[in-house]
């Protein structure tokens, strides 16, 4: 089980690894994530979405970022290694409805979780415009796959390297001032995501965001992912990942994403420290 | 018989025949401990566990009751008498297989049953001395008989029936599915269970720290059912990997039985709960036992680093959280408790052990609001203080609050450890399976629930409750599967 059969390096800190997991392909549904953890005594357990399942052949595509100890681990699998603890499909999928002009707007890493959701929407029968965005050209990801599922795609960098020189959110209120957006989802880093709905407020679009925080179990039982949403405690893996980005407390949780910065710099330093130690050693 | 050695008291005991009187005058063995100096920074066993001679010692101080007012007291009902007898003989392999008749999981109940509610509140010793903690220690003899059997490696596995050609699915992995698989793998079912973690054990793994209950012994257990053909497939939630609906009827199950616990932590709505410092016992202790977060340089798995602590509540689930916090290197654990040590539901020995270590406990008093820094960091917690007024429905007199009696303490972390509730994810997922307005599962007497080929047991249909229940329901549930399926 969990055997990878593709990886491949999309940028500079990001890597798409499809691997085989029938099961959780046949349950996947938008807007739902995974829990891995790559070893049952030592290992971490994270969050990761899934942005692509293919039901028939039993196979599920992530896309991650480098970020931490565990990731950089996940990349340094190959085809035929496995992943030794994947559980899913976790959380609610997405409210998917014939609702009219949606609008995607996807940031970095966030574009990957977006893929399916913009897919089940087009498929809805729903005029889809998605807005990508990425710091530059070389960190953009997956322009194909969501042109071909999308009625109009608007690309902001941050540096112009690629499409327009903007942050998602300006084409965002673009469209809303233009008026006819029935609704917008936003998937991203959390700023962007609290500045996404921020714009959409006035324009009373309904939007939906989908939240990554710290997680252990997946399942309800601990607790440490929760987040404040209308003054309510909600918990993102059983109650989401995705809330009314209006009102999502976004505050708080970038704080709460904050618990172990300390503690997580040190393990992935140490990581870095020993993969340079085995680069050396195999150069000399 | 004063100030002697088990040793001195078994040489007596084993010259003539005792009378009641000569019992009765036996004292209690103490249980030997780690030095509370020495363990509050080590995650071993605090309870090191009796020998030979304090068992033999212990077991003379029965009576043996002919009624066995004990027997009463036990929730699976273990013929106490029968088994203590044989360990003052030294047959402690017998002795174990007298309990085994009724409990499949003596080692654990030897070290987490309250014992001082159970059997040991109906013993005629402890009645004699008014006090059910000078009874005879059952729990202590019944654990050295079950670590004696681990300890020969004699460990026999179970004999199955001829296969009967039903397989029946079985959720979750704490006691309640641990023991009614291995009534019905014995019957020659083919069982599977399904968890969620990667691990067998549930609630005696990712919360009852090792300090209480070495994981060695929770993962001898789940062996023995592996060598018995059990299946066990982890990682897999049901409710979302797959729901019963698809098991029973794309995957052929005859009979599903739920075991998922009450896995729903409970919050107090505070403000400032959502700061960074706040866990839930169930996060602070999944990420120390299950995670090994304690084994800072070789496990990934972060844990907060706490200097002042404030445990609310005051149960075992408090008492593990702190006495663990107290491991991790905090300076100062406080146990907030809004009653007071009458009322505290913790068995009485954690509470011992837990003040032994110094641990402080503020009665009487509870949070109303936690305060953070510009980092969103918990810096203290303001208390409200309480006065105990009229009985309430539970039988206890219930705390009020003294009005404009407040204070406020430095704290950095905040754990909340107020039990756990149902966790809706299997109920959502099935319809038609009948829930009561807490969210447990509704079962018959034979722990049927409204669906038909579905049972459950365990702290899901009771509520958060105790291992010895949660086992007794398993079995009482494979015992009506077997017969429900016309066997
Ligand atoms: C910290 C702590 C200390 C305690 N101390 C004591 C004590 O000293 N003495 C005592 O008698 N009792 C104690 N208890 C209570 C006791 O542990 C429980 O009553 C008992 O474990 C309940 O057993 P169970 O089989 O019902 O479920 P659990 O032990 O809760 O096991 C349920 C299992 O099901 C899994 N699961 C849940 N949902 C799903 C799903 N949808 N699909 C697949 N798997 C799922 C979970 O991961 C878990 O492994 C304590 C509890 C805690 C939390
Ligand atoms: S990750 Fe534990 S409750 Fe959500």
């Amino acid at each position: 089980m969990n055997i990878i059969l593709e990886k491949k390096k999309l940028s500079e800190q990001v890597y798409m690894m499809k691997f085989s997991a029938p099961l959780i392909a046949e349950k996947h549904k938008a807007g739902q994530f995974l829990i891995i953890q790559l070893n049952k005594d030592t290992g971490e357990r994270i969050p990761l979405t899934i942005a692509d399942s293919d039901k028939e052949n039993g196979t599920i595509t992530i896309i991650f970022q480098t970020v931490g100890k565990t990731t950089m681990e996940l990349a340094e699998l190959n085809p035929n290694d496995y992943i030794e603890n994947v559980i899913g499909p976790l959380g609610e999928p997405t409210h998917i409805s014939k609702n009219g002009t949606v609008v995607c707007v996807g940031g970095g890493i966030g574009v990957a979780p977006l893929h399916p959701i913009i897919q089940a929407f087009k498929t809805a029968g729903n005029k889809v415009i998605s807005i990508i965005g990425a710091r530059n050209k070389d960190l953009l990801i997956l322009e194909d796959e969501i042109s071909k599922w999308s009625d109009e795609v608007i690309i902001c960098t941050d540096d112009g390297s690629a499409g327009i020189k903007a942050l998602v959110t300006e084409p965002l209120k673009q469209l809303c001032e233009q008026g006819g957006i029935d609704e917008a989802v936003a998937i991203g880093p959390p700023i962007m995501m609290k500045f996404c709905a921020e714009t959409t407020r006035p324009f009373k679009v309904k939007t939906t965001v989908s939240l990554n925080t710290i997680m252990v179990d997946g399942t309800g039982m601990c607790g440490g992912c929760r987040v404040t949403v209308g003054g309510e405690t909600k918990f993102v893996c059983v109650d989401g990942p995705e809330f009314d980005g209006h009102l999502v407390d976004f505050d708080n949780m970038m704080l709460r994403h904050k618990s172990y910065t300390e503690q997580e710099k040190t393990a992935k330093d140490k990581h870095v420290c020993n993969l340079d130690k085995k680069i050396k050693e195999i150069q000399s | 018989m004063g100030n002697k050695s088990s040793k001195e008291l078994l040489e007596e005991i084993e010259k003539s025949e005792l009378s009641v009187k000569e019992r009765l005058e036996i004292p209690q063995i103490e249980m030997p401990c780690q030095d509370p100096a020495i363990r509050r920074t080590n995650q071993k066993e605090v309870a090191t566990g009796y020998s030979e001679t304090d068992v033999k010692v212990e077991a003379a101080r029965c009576l043996n009751c002919k009624a066995a007012p004990c027997v009463k007291g036990c929730p699976v009902g273990i013929n106490i008498p029968g088994f203590i007898s044989k360990a003052a003989e030294g047959k402690f392999e017998e002795s174990l297989q007298i309990i085994k008749e009724s409990s499949l999981l003596p080692a654990v109940c030897g070290r987490v049953c309250p014992q001082e509610l159970q059997c040991m509140a109906y013993c005629t010793v402890g009645k004699k001395y008014k006090d059910p903690m000078k009874s005879v220690a059952i729990g202590r003899i019944e654990r050295f008989v079950a670590d004696y059997e681990q300890s020969t490696g004699k460990t026999q596995v179970p004999e199955c029936a001829k296969d009967s050609g039903k397989k029946i699915a079985i959720i979750g992995s704490g006691p309640a599915s641990l023991s009614a698989a291995a009534d019905l793998g014995k019957l020659g079912h083919k069982v599977t269970i399904f968890e969620a973690f990667p691990k067998a054990g549930g609630v005696m793994l990712y919360g009852i720290p090792e300090f209480r209950l070495p994981k060695a012994i929770v993962n001898a257990e789940v062996e023995t059912l592996k060598k018995m053909g059990i299946n066990f497939e982890f990682n897999f939630l049901i409710g979302r990997t797959r729901t019963i609906e698809d098991l029973m009827k794309k995957d052929g199950y005859n009979a599903v039985f739920i075991g998922v616990g009450a896995g729903l932590p409970k919050f107090m709505n505070l403000p400032g709960e959502n700061l960074i410092g706040v866990f839930s016992a169930n996060e602070y202790l999944t990420r120390a036992n299950l995670m090994k977060a304690y084994d800072r340089g070789n496990v990934d798995t972060p844990i907060y680093n706490s200097q002042k602590v404030a445990v609310i509540g005051g149960g075992n689930v408090a008492m593990d959280a702190a006495r663990m916090a107290l491991r991790l290197g905090a300076e100062e654990v406080n146990i907030i408790y809004r009653r007071t040590r009458l009322e505290m539901p913790a068995r009485a020995e954690e509470v011992e052990h837990a003040e032994e270590e110094g641990i402080n406990f503020l009665f009487l008093t509870n949070p109303i609001e936690i305060k953070g820094d510009d980092n969103g960091k918990v810096n203290s917690v303001v208390f409200q203080k309480y006065e105990l007024g009229d009985l309430d429905e539970s039988g206890r007199r219930s705390p009020v609050p003294i009005e404009g009696e407040t204070t406020e303490l430095e704290m950095d972390t905040v754990i909340m450890a107020l039990g756990n509730i149902a966790n809706p994810l299997i109920t959502k997922t099935t319809p038609d399976l009948e829930i009561n307005k807490r969210g447990n599962i509704v079962v018959d007497e034979e722990n049927r629930t409204s669906v038909k080929g579905v049972y459950a047991g365990g702290d899901i249909v009771l509520g958060a409750a105790t291992v010895i229940l949660a086992m007794g329901e398993g079995r009482k549930a494979a015992k009506t599967i077997h017969k429900d399926l016309g066997m």
